[in-house]
């Protein structure tokens, strides 16, 4: 089982036992076993401790608050469920997000994280733990990461030993690719997902390595619980039917893999079904016509086999096996080909199909295009996120060929294919982070315990050596062997160091990395003073917070769709689009509105009944994530819609500039107004002309902006975020 | 030339039922139960040829039942069949216990999902 293999009546000079070290360990007078499992159990409590610490910077540094976007949708969403109960969750139609449409809520969501946070809170109150929901919220993600570790143990005791699985659960408890979406804070679908991913693929190798039904129906529940938490529920889907083809293919299935295919399959998609956001998707949808086509295959596959054993006939078998194989691909060929044509069995998703084809996205669908997120991994972001996971991973692989096993074969198979994808999509590392995490461990696991055991042969060989009775030839053999190799036990040393030298180096990568990379709350900026010390700029919430004090309860608001979730949650008001983006049009009028001139931008606004308008801009504190920076993309999607927006018009040469020599329509475009707005008069930095944008680094070209159909609002203290009121129509005398 | 495979398929029918007639009796109630199940399941889906797939998500659970509880009765077959060398260590009881807890929950999903 574990690396220490003395037996408990070994008397050897050189201690195996802990006893020399831990003195107070004699006292317990416990057996080797019993010492290994407490060695065991007291690293995993540490581990599961250091999983939940290492996410808690942005805790200590700033306080207790959802980061980013996203998290602000979950937040709001979870606070209504606590609020309403299930039911009024489960049928919830929200009129304050894409004004005048309208939000199905309860059909368009992934209700597995807003449960499971409701969940914790309803069972901490329970047990009289009056906390707010917001903390439960925040701490949930770490929370599930230790979770995680742990599976990650169970999952590498089961496919290499519990050694591995040690090493596993310690790497994945810190690796950085995790921690960058489930720090405390970060309250997003993936945090949970990951949880739900690994559980389930190990409750379906646990289910394929005994075959037992029981097993099955667990990887079932588990599928059930990934698909209510995340969209990309797909890859299991698609991996699982992918797995059991090559078993089929290289010979190596068995009854195990039928039992613990077809029960998941089946119970899992009717359970996946249940939720509203998926649907009639695993019966419908192209994703998943894989799983059903290997679903099939292999009932008429065992069926051949069951038919090939009772026959006892070669030849007999032969007839049989013709006529039933052109039936069955001649039906399945027919059902697919029908399905496809008539436009039943929906194509793969603008989404998906941008993994097979990552060009896919920038010529038709920019919305996808443009999330930061979307864009391929360079090789700076991979060594970023796994350090030395990057080069154990082939080493991995290696010892994962030289003992094939069913499990093996997953986990190769796991690894490639997540690891394809990681390199298609930034945000995909997170999907691929368990896979790296599992291999690694099993190379290091395996190096070490050769190590190890060389280390400690040679004591063995001098042992028997000395002891004449029992000279075996195994003995007597290794000895000589040794002899050959004098410093065998040096160098197993030396390389026991290196390896303990590796691992200390990556524990220190991944603890800077979480402290200085994805620990940021992204609301909250901070920055350094002249004089070294820390700035914060809390301009987000002090502009949410005066929409929510200072305007009309009925008030519209309209910005660019990244704020949409943070003005629904912390404002209160409604909004015109926010990051959904499910509905393109909407978000291309809005694109088409802030690119136009004013007159032209006020008539949209009516049409929408807009009151307030929201920009960001950077220029005075020099914050680069700005409305400016991401006009362009505003106007491609409007121009997506509306050809009356041209991208040529807002460039210059093909460069896009926002000083004197910009082009005229940049110059004068609502969004151009809205940010430069009374900018001109502003001396933003000691030396430079007043009207000097910090963030392009140059001197804006139309200093004397006049609004004739809004009136600013307000500005937050650093000019962060920007509000105007829409000015009613003029009366007509 | 038909004749010949005439006769080679009466050949492969005869061979096949003299072989099944061999199966234990536990084996062929299970196998007769699939045959049930896959029977009520083309049934289902003729009568949606028919009458059309509205709703959708009755039919589906109707049909995914009867699939459902095929396979797991294949699944408890091959647990159960004795000349299987892989759950040889399985005792049967175990297996018909894990068949019907799956039954149990596929059947609540089902139900669930009748509308």
């Amino acid at each position: 089982m574990g690396a220490i293999k003395a037996d408990p009546s070994s008397k050897a000079p050189i201690s195996s036992s802990p006893y020399s070290f831990f003195p107070f360990l004699k006292a317990l007078r416990l057996k080797t076993k019993q010492q290994e499992l407490l060695l065991r159990a007291s690293a995993l409590c540490l581990i599961y401790v250091l999983a939940f610490a290492i996410r808690l910077f942005s805790v200590l540094r700033y306080e207790s608050m959802i980061h980013e976007f996203d998290p602000y949708f979950n937040y709001r969403t979870t606070l209504f469920l606590t609020r309403n109960g299930a039911l009024e969750f489960w049928n919830w139609f929200d009129s304050e997000s894409w004004y005048p449409l309208g939000r199905i809520i309860g059909g368009t969501l992934f209700p597995g994280l807003m449960v499971t946070a409701a969940a914790i809170y309803k069972t901490l109150h329970f047990l009289r733990f009056a906390v707010h929901i917001r903390e439960v919220c925040v701490l949930t993600a770490p929370f599930f990461a230790s979770n995680t570790a742990i599976v990650a143990y169970f999952f590498g005791k089961e496919v290499w030993d519990s050694g591995a699985g040690l090493v596993a659960a310690a790497l994945i408890a810190v690796c950085p690719g995790y921690i960058s979406r489930s720090v405390a804070g970060s309250y997003d679908n993936e945090g949970v997902a990951i949880f739900a991913l690994l559980l389930t693929f190990y409750l379906f190798v646990k289910a394929v390595n005994t075959g037992s039904l029981a097993w099955a129906l667990a990887s079932a529940f588990g599928y059930f619980y990934m698909v209510s938490a995340w969209g990309g529920y797909v890859f299991i889907i698609n991996l699982l039917p992918l797995y059991a083809l090559v078993l089929l293919v290289t010979g190596r299935y068995s009854m195990r893999l039928y039992v613990a295919y077809n029960c998941m399959y089946v119970i899992g998609m009717l359970l996946a079904m249940q939720i509203r956001f998926v649907g009639f998707q695993h019966v419908q949808s192209g994703e998943h016509m894989a799983a059903m086509g290997v679903f099939f295959l292999m009932q008429v596959f065992y069926f051949l086999d069951w038919v090939k054993y009772l026959l006892n006939d070669p030849k007999q078998f032969h007839a049989f096996l013709r006529i039933t194989l052109t039936c069955a691909i001649s039906v399945g060929a027919l059902a697919l080909g029908v399905g496809t044509a008539s436009g039943y069995i929906s194509p793969w998703t603008g989404r998906f199909y941008s993994l097979l084809d990552p060009t896919y996205a920038k010529d038709h669908i920019p919305i996808i295009a443009s999330v930061s997120e979307h864009q391929p991994t360079a090789w700076s972001s991979f060594m970023f996120d796994f350090h030395i996971l990057l080069f154990l991973f082939p080493a991995g692989l290696y010892f994962c060929f030289k003992r094939l096993s069913d499990a093996t074969i997953f986990l190769v198979m796991y690894g490639l294919t997540s690891m394809y994808f990681a390199g298609v999509m930034v945000r995909l590392i997170l999907v691929a982070t368990p896979a790296v995490c599992l291999i690694s461990a099993i190379a290091i696991s395996a190096t070490i315990k050769n190590l190890t055991s060389l280390v400690r042969t040679k004591s063995k060989a001098l042992q028997s050596s000395v002891s004449k009775g029992a000279a075996s030839l195994k003995a007597s053999a290794k000895a000589s062997f040794d002899q050959a190799l004098p410093f065998q036990k040096n160098g197993a040393i030396a390389l026991l160091f290196g390896a303990f030298y590796l691992l200390s180096r990556y524990a220190i990568h991944c603890t800077w990395v979480t402290s200085e990379a994805y620990s940021s709350p992204s609301i909250v900026l901070a920055a350094r003073g002249a004089h070294g010390g820390r700035v914060i700029f809390d301009d987000y919430r002090e502009a949410y917070f005066w929409l929510r004090q200072n305007t009309p309860q009925d008030a519209k608001i309209m910005s660019w769709w990244d704020y949409g979730y943070q003005i629904t949650a912390m404002g209160n008001r409604t909004v015109i689009v926010d990051n959904n983006t499910w509905n393109n049009t909407h978000i291309a009028t809005v694109g088409r509105a802030m690119s136009s001139y004013e007159d032209e931008a006020y008539e949209i606004m009516q049409s929408l009944d807009v009151d307030y308008v929201l920009v960001v801009f950077g220029g005075v504190t020099g914050y680069s994530s700005d409305d400016i920076n991401k006009f362009l993309w505003m106007v491609r999607i409007g121009g997506g819609v509306f050809p009356v927006i041209k991208e040529p018009d807002y460039l210059v040469n093909g460069e896009y500039r926002v000083d004197k020599g910009a082009a005229p329509k940049m110059l004068n475009c609502l969004m151009y107004k809205l940010s430069y707005h009374r900018f001109g008069e502003l001396t933003t930095e000691y030396g430079k002309p007043p009207g000097y944008d910090r963030a392009r680094g140059v001197e804006i070209g139309n200093k004397d902006v006049k609004l004739e159909y809004l009136e600013e609002a307000f500005t937050t203290s650093n000019w962060i975020v920007r509000i105007y009121k829409v000015k009613p129509p003029k009366n007509r005398w | 030339m038909a004749k010949t495979t005439a006769s080679d398929a009466q050949a492969l029918i005869r061979s096949l039922r003299s072989a099944y007639a061999s199966t234990p009796t536990n084996l062929k109630i299970i196998d007769l139960y699939v045959v049930f199940a896959v029977l009520t399941a083309i049934i289902q889906v003729a009568y949606m040829g028919i009458v059309g797939s509205f709703p959708f998500n009755s039919f589906l659970s109707g049909v995914l039942s009867c699939v459902g509880t095929a396979v797991l009765a294949v699944c408890l077959r091959i647990q159960v069949n004795k000349d299987n060398k892989e759950f040889k260590d399985l005792p049967p009881e175990r297996a018909f216990a894990d068949f019907v807890l799956c039954n149990l929950v596929l059947h609540l999903v089902i139900m669930n999902f009748l509308g």
